[in-house]
């Protein structure tokens, strides 16, 4: 007897029961498309960060405040996946004991072309939380509301989209002028937000003028990019945080290659002025590759995690396979037994019930990658998925190794029963 | 002479060990020549299904030698075994034992699936048997769909579409009234006149009536073998009585 042949039996041993063989799909079904679609958002999310990460510029640093004595990475970025860029600094650490501080001099002393040769540009940056604008009757709710310089633009690759933008006039005059992103644009006078420009905005009650309205950066992930503020730093010190601690100093290196070099500089600069040694520095610096290989690290972990969650379910949709099978050979041990004494063979036994196992994840299967796919066209809890290939022929080879896995046992019992003690089962 | 398609060799067979040990076969000496028509008759729990599940090579014995067409049946490996199932036996149950859900024309198309013929060749040959016992028309109806006596004789057509050489029967007509008991004998009758070796097993004078020979079993042990008509003559060849 050939394959072919084999397969109209499973069929009808499939067909038969359609509640039943509709059940065990569903198991097989949920496993795969949970692989897909769940590795999908792990590498979406992933992808968002890493998008969003190399936005920064390849050759820019971060200080951060830490505090004194620990040393090492800490107040680093703001969770995963929600990282986006200049978040609220690290200078909100803890009270027991001693808070960093970086100051407008240890900027000033980075920027210095003799201290340290590799850095090209320098921006310190405040950040005032829970700023609120309103302009005639509108109110906006702020999520990033950054005082620095006008290097930053250049540092953070902005630009303006109708407008001016800050100048260093208007740091050292303390203008209280801003550049704001779209989001915060459209929310205040409506329409495309353009018209924000030259108007008097107030912040938390203090007035500024807005200058320019910055250049879209698009979102990625659950983070909306444009709903920020700029403002010169000596202005909002002035107005909204005072002059305490800065937020954080981005720097930019003059090329891709002297990155490292630069940090080292910013490091000795830093050490000497705060008087401490690498083993306890008060501050940390962050370059970007070290920031990607660390988020790239946190997601692929975030990745594994969610494919062995879907590895499980796929795994019990297999046992639900092999537990209707037995269930099957049992039911049919009679048809099993005349089947052997009109002259079946093991192998015939053995074809028949697997190729019903593998039809049943088959179909399962093919039906998880399409439920799979169809699922990651959907945006999932901030994140937009991104199907990887190699998952869906993952699930789906295992999907149907599962079913032959799973299957081969109850069909060996079968083919193994005598038949006379076949026939004789009630 | 041409060898005989039966010739059993003090065939026992023992269920169970020790003191619940059951003798349901106790040395049976039988020799069955082509073409003969035998009905296997006795007590219930003499051991009639036993002899034929091993003639069948559903069961093997414990003792003694079975050859099935000069063959030693314990030379044969589980393979050979389904091959000889498949080419040389035919089974008809009591319970006709048809496979459910599957309609009769596939039924009787079965064995021939098993022996490697061709699907179009296998449409015609299960046509052709349906066609003789009866039921042309009902090859496309499942099992539940047809008469018990229907149903026997789907069975009857996928036990001699291959044309094996013996045809085994336990209790054919057991679950049968009088009119389909004699559809199905006359068949039987058919196929004997074919050439075909028919074992037969039955507790009704009617069906043994039939045969060209009546066996008769107690314990396990033959107690008398008497050939009768049609071939003419009453010849005891003496059991162990
Ligand atoms: N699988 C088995 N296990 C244990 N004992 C068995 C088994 N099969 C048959 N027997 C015993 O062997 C003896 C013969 O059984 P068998 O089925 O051959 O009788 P039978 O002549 O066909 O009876 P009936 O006319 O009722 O069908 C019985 O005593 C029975 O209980
Ligand atoms: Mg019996």
């Amino acid at each position: 007897m050939n394959v072919r042949e084999s397969a109209r039996f499973a069929v009808r041993g499939v067909t038969a029961n359609p509640m039943r063989t509709a059940l065990t799909t569903l198991g097989i079904l949920i496993g795969v498309a949970a692989v897909i679609v769940l590795v999908a958002v792990g590498n979406g999310s992933s992808a968002a960060v890493t998008e969003s990460l190399s936005r920064l510029g390849s050759n820019t640093l971060t200080v951060q405040a830490s505090q004194g004595g620990t040393g090492g990475r800490a107040g680093g970025f703001g969770g995963f996946p929600g990282f986006g860029g200049g978040g609220p600094g690290g200078v909100s650490s803890g009270t027991q004991t001693r808070t960093a501080e970086l100051t407008l001099d240890d900027a000033a002393a980075i920027a210095d072309a003799t201290l340290a040769p590799h850095v090209l540009r320098v921006a310190p940056r405040v950040s005032a939380s829970s700023v609120t604008a309103t302009y005639d009757g509108a109110t906006h709710t702020v999520s990033s509301f950054l005082g620095t310089s006008p290097s930053y633009l250049t540092i953070n690759d902005d630009s303006v989209q109708k407008g001016e933008t800050l100048t260093a006039e208007d740091w050292t005059s303390r203008r209280r002028v801003a550049l704001v992103g779209s989001s915060v644009a459209e929310d205040l006078v409506g329409g495309d937000g353009l018209d924000v420009v030259g108007k008097t905005v107030q912040f938390n009650g203090i007035a500024f003028t807005v200058v320019g309205v910055l250049t879209d950066k698009g979102s990625t992930g659950p983070q909306d990019e444009d709903d920020r503020v700029l403002a010169p730093l000596t202005a909002v010190q002035d107005t909204l945080t005072g002059y305490g601690s800065l937020s954080a100093i981005s720097v930019q290196a003059k090329d891709a290659d002297s990155v490292e070099t630069a940090q080292a500089e910013i490091e000795d600069v830093l050490n000497s002025r705060h008087r401490v040694t690498s083993a306890t520095a008060d501050y940390s610096v962050q370059n970007p590759t070290s920031l990607l290989s660390a988020v790239t690290s946190t997601s692929q972990t975030f990745t594994v995690l969610l494919a062995s969650v879907a590895a499980i379910s796929l795994l019990v949709g297999g046992i639900g396979v092999m537990n209707i099978m037995l269930v099957t050979v049992t039911e049919r041990t009679r048809e099993i037994g005349i089947r052997k004494a009109i002259g079946a063979r093991r192998g015939d036994i053995v074809g028949q019930f697997l190729l019903e196992a593998v039809l049943l994840s088959l179909f399962g299967g093919l039906m998880g990658v399409l439920v799979g796919l169809v699922g990651s066209r959907f945006e999932i809890v901030g994140v937009q998925p991104v199907v990887s290939a190699s998952s869906v022929v993952l699930a789906f080879g295992v999907a149907v190794g599962t079913g032959l896995f799973f299957g081969l046992y109850p069909a060996n019992r079968a083919a193994s029963l005598r038949p006379i003690e076949a026939l004789r089962y009630e | 002479m041409p060898r005989p398609v039966l010739d059993l060799r003090g065939v026992t067979k023992v269920f169970g060990a020790g003191d619940t040990a059951v003798h349901a076969l106790a040395g049976v000496d039988l020799v069955v020549e082509r073409g003969e028509y035998v009905a296997v008759m006795g007590a219930s729990g003499s051991g009639k299904s036993t002899l034929m599940n091993i003639v069948g090579c559903l069961d093997v014995p414990t003792r003694g030698r079975y050859l099935l067409d000069g063959v030693d049946t314990r030379r044969l490996d589980e393979g050979r075994q389904a091959l000889v199932r498949n080419r040389k036996i035919g089974f008809v149950f009591q319970s006709f034992n048809l496979i459910p859900r599957t309609s009769a024309q596939s039924n009787v198309e079965l064995p021939l699936a098993y022996a490697g013929v061709k699907l179009a060749q296998r449409r015609e040959r299960a046509a052709a048997a349906l066609a003789r016992v009866g039921l042309a028309d009902r090859g496309h109806h499942l099992p539940s769909e047809l008469s018990g006596g229907q149903q026997q004789r789907v069975a009857i057509a996928r036990a001699i579409v291959t044309e094996p050489v013996l045809l085994l029967a336990d209790e054919p007509t057991g679950a049968l009234d009088s009119r389909s008991t004699a559809e199905v004998l006359d068949l039987f009758d058919d196929v004997s006149a074919g050439g075909r070796t028919i074992l037969v097993i039955t507790h009704e004078e009617e069906v043994a009536e039939r045969a060209h020979r009546v066996i008769r079993f107690r314990d396990g042990r033959i107690v008398s073998d008497e050939r009768r008509a049609p071939r003419g003559t009453h010849v005891a060849v003496g059991g162990a009585a």
